[in-house]
């Protein structure tokens, strides 16, 4: 494998792309820095594959822009746009063993002679497949396979490298073990990397930043904590994590400062929400873990009529209901006391950061 | 009630096959193995006779020669079809395959008589030649091998076009597309990618293909004539207008034999070049 090169920016500009009358992807825009792993995150048919297919030059867009570090690459075919990717299906060549496979961009390059396999060599060790030179794809597990088409793509050295779904066929333990491996990988070469999943766990654990998609647009493009801790709208707020949704009204407006009653009878200062006005009906969401459970009853409380408590790992989660028929799910550490029945009141915990949303009537 | 065995269920095809197929076959052979057209003489006679002849060995080198020509021309027009056919729309794919089984669905005789109208010296081909300047004297293609092989490759295009858009139509699209984000261009993922994978639909659509034409008596006789004569012609003149049964069931078995050893050929390479595919 070659020193790190330099990374390279790519630019995803206001984008469309159109599969007869239907928008498969909407507008949208992503500025990525040199070097840096942004996950697309979304939904089954939210638009992800097609972006891919589209910065690889597989699809042509209707509208946008894609530039690698500031030249656009637009008119380019695919096959000199030097991007590498990775397939969900891995697409290897079936009839190729594993080291041809590797060295086919290289010839297709021009390269030849015995550059071609010291350097197929070098790949295959990095992904630890040295021995399997002679293996054909289907003589291989699905992990190794996977491993096979990400030496293959980064044999050539690309400019960008594109992930589709690349864990997606693996089984949990291998699954982070090939996270560890390609985060490992492209730290070392400084790649900038697209990695397509809608398993959130794994964007949030190998992504610089997250674009979470939805119906073609890019709803959020953030990092996974402002993703978890400050979701833009409601969909991100759903689709990340566990959420409760509560609804209620902002009873005041003052210095920043809103006064929400809610619906569950409780009035709580929050930071004001931009773009919400005085009396509006909100939505606040809040994650289970920020929320806490009390026996004292106070104005920032409100009553819930306790439902099953389930242990989940070194936690428990509790589920309740709140006056106006809403369910709630709250987590807290597992304690000794947590089986006190007299705690008939939920209020946010100390570091909450529940987020407001405007709700349609 | 016993449960049937499988092989019981095959019964009643094993009978139809032994006796429509297997006991002619042997009878033919048998047949060949008498010296008079009585057949009341055993010996090795017409054999002698047959592969004594010169003329036996270029009619045999003919009709193969015939059937590689055909072979090589509908591969020439099926493949780049096919190619054309996997890149089109849904739409058009079913406008497109059923042009290609349309000849299927014609009987042989419209067919055939079809390209005497296409190929004769006033026919189609000719007077389009001929209004577009390109010719002055019309060309002789009926009696040709050249209109014989046009015609051929007409005929025979689904044999080849279906085995081949069957086996490429299941091939992963995304292999292009790897190929080409690895740096190839078309040519070379054709090459490189495409061909070798389709070859298993390649091979099975030239063994068909070599078959049929090799065999395609009321083409072959219709378009090509009597001067051009190759194997089945010669049967059907031993058999039905000669009488000389035994004669004709030498040349019989050489036609199969022939075709036989080139078909086996073809598969063997076949499977030797086909094996990854469905692994
Ligand atoms: N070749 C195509 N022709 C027509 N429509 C298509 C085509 N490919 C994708 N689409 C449509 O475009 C939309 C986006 O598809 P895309 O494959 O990008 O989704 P995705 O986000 O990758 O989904 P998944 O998570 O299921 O892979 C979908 O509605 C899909 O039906
Ligand atoms: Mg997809």
């Amino acid at each position: 494998m070659p020193s790190s090169p330099a990374g390279r920016t790519l630019d995803v500009e206001d984008l469309t792309v159109r599969y007869g009358q239907a928008l498969a992807v909407d507008g949208v825009t992503l500025a990525i820095e040199p070097g840096e792993v942004v996950a697309l995150l979304g939904p089954s048919g939210c638009g992800k594959t097609t972006l891919l297919r589209v910065i690889a030059g597989f699809v042509r867009q209707a509208g946008g822009r894609v530039r690698v570090d500031g030249a656009t690459i637009d008119h380019l075919p695919s096959n000199q746009r030097n991007i590498g990717i990775v397939f969900q299906n891995y697409a290897l060549f079936p009839h190729m063993n594993v080291a041809e496979n590797v060295a086919y961009g290289l010839r297709a390059r021009g390269v030849r002679g015995p550059d071609v396999m010291a350097r197929v060599a070098s790949c295959l060790d990095t992904v630890q497949l040295g021995a399997f030179k002679e293996r054909l794809p289907r003589q291989l597990s699905g992990g190794q396979q996977q491993r096979v088409a990400l030496a293959r793509a980064l044999a050539v050295e690309p400019s960008i490298l594109l992930l589709d779904e690349p864990f997606a066929a693996l089984d949990r333990n291998l699954r982070l073990d090939m996270q560890i491996e390609v985060k490992r990988l492209q730290r070392t070469l400084g790649l900038t990397t697209i990695l397509v999943t809608h398993d959130q766990d794994e964007a949030m654990s190998v992504a610089d930043r997250i674009a979470v998609m939805n119906k073609g647009k890019v709803e959020q493009f953030d990092t996974p904590v402002a993703i978890y801790d400050r979701p833009q709208t409601l969909f991100v707020n759903g689709f990340i994590g566990t959420t409760n949704l509560m609804n209620g009204k902002i009873a005041s407006l003052q210095n920043g400062t809103a006064t929400v009653s809610l619906d569950a009878g409780a009035t709580l200062s929050l930071p004001a929400p931009p773009g919400i006005g005085l009396g509006a009906p909100i939505q606040l969401s809040v994650r289970p873990e920020q929320l806490a459970l009390s026996s004292v009853p106070g104005p920032d409380a409100w009553r819930i009529e306790p439902g099953l408590s389930l242990p989940l790992g070194g936690q428990l989660v509790h589920e309740a209901r709140t006056a106006d028929g809403g369910a709630l799910k709250i987590v807290e550490p597992r304690r000794a006391s947590a089986a006190d029945t007299a705690r008939l009141y939920c209020t946010l915990a100390a570091d909450a950061r529940p987020s407001l949303f405007p709700r349609s009537t | 009630m016993r449960k049937l065995a499988e092989w019981q269920l095959a019964l009643p095809l094993a009978l139809a096959f032994i006796s429509i197929f297997l006991a002619p076959l042997l009878l033919l052979v048998g047949v060949s193995f008498f010296n008079d057209d009585k057949i009341s003489q055993p010996g090795f006679g017409q054999w002698i006779k047959f592969f004594g002849d010169p003329f036996s060995y270029k009619v045999i080198a003919d009709t193969m020669l015939l059937g590689v020509k055909t072979v090589a021309a509908t591969i020439l027009v099926g493949y780049p079809l096919a190619l054309v056919y996997l890149d089109a729309s849904p739409r058009v794919q079913r406008v497109l395959i059923f042009i290609i089984v349309l000849p299927l669905l014609l009987s042989v005789v419209v067919r055939t008589f079809a390209w005497i109208v296409v190929l004769g010296r006033e026919g189609v081909i000719n007077q389009l030649l001929m209004s577009l300047g390109i010719i002055s004297e019309p060309l002789k293609l009926l009696q040709t091998e050249l209109g014989l092989v046009i015609s051929l490759t007409q005929i025979e295009m689904p044999l080849m076009l279906l085995p081949l858009i069957s086996v490429m139509s299941r091939l992963d699209p995304n292999l292009r597309d790897a190929s080409a984000a690895l740096g190839a261009s078309r040519w070379r993922t054709l090459f490189t990618v495409i061909v070798p994978l389709s070859m298993p639909g390649l091979v099975a659509g030239c063994l068909l293909v070599f078959a049929s034409s090799t065999t395609a008596f009321i083409s072959q006789t219709v378009i090509g004539g009597v001067r051009l004569i190759y194997l089945p012609l010669l049967i059907w003149q031993q058999s039905l207008v000669v009488f000389n049964w035994p004669f004709a069931a030498v040349i019989s078995i050489s036609l199969l034999v022939s075709v036989l050893t080139v078909v086996s050929a073809l598969s063997w390479f076949g499977r030797k070049s086909g094996g990854y595919v469905h692994g």
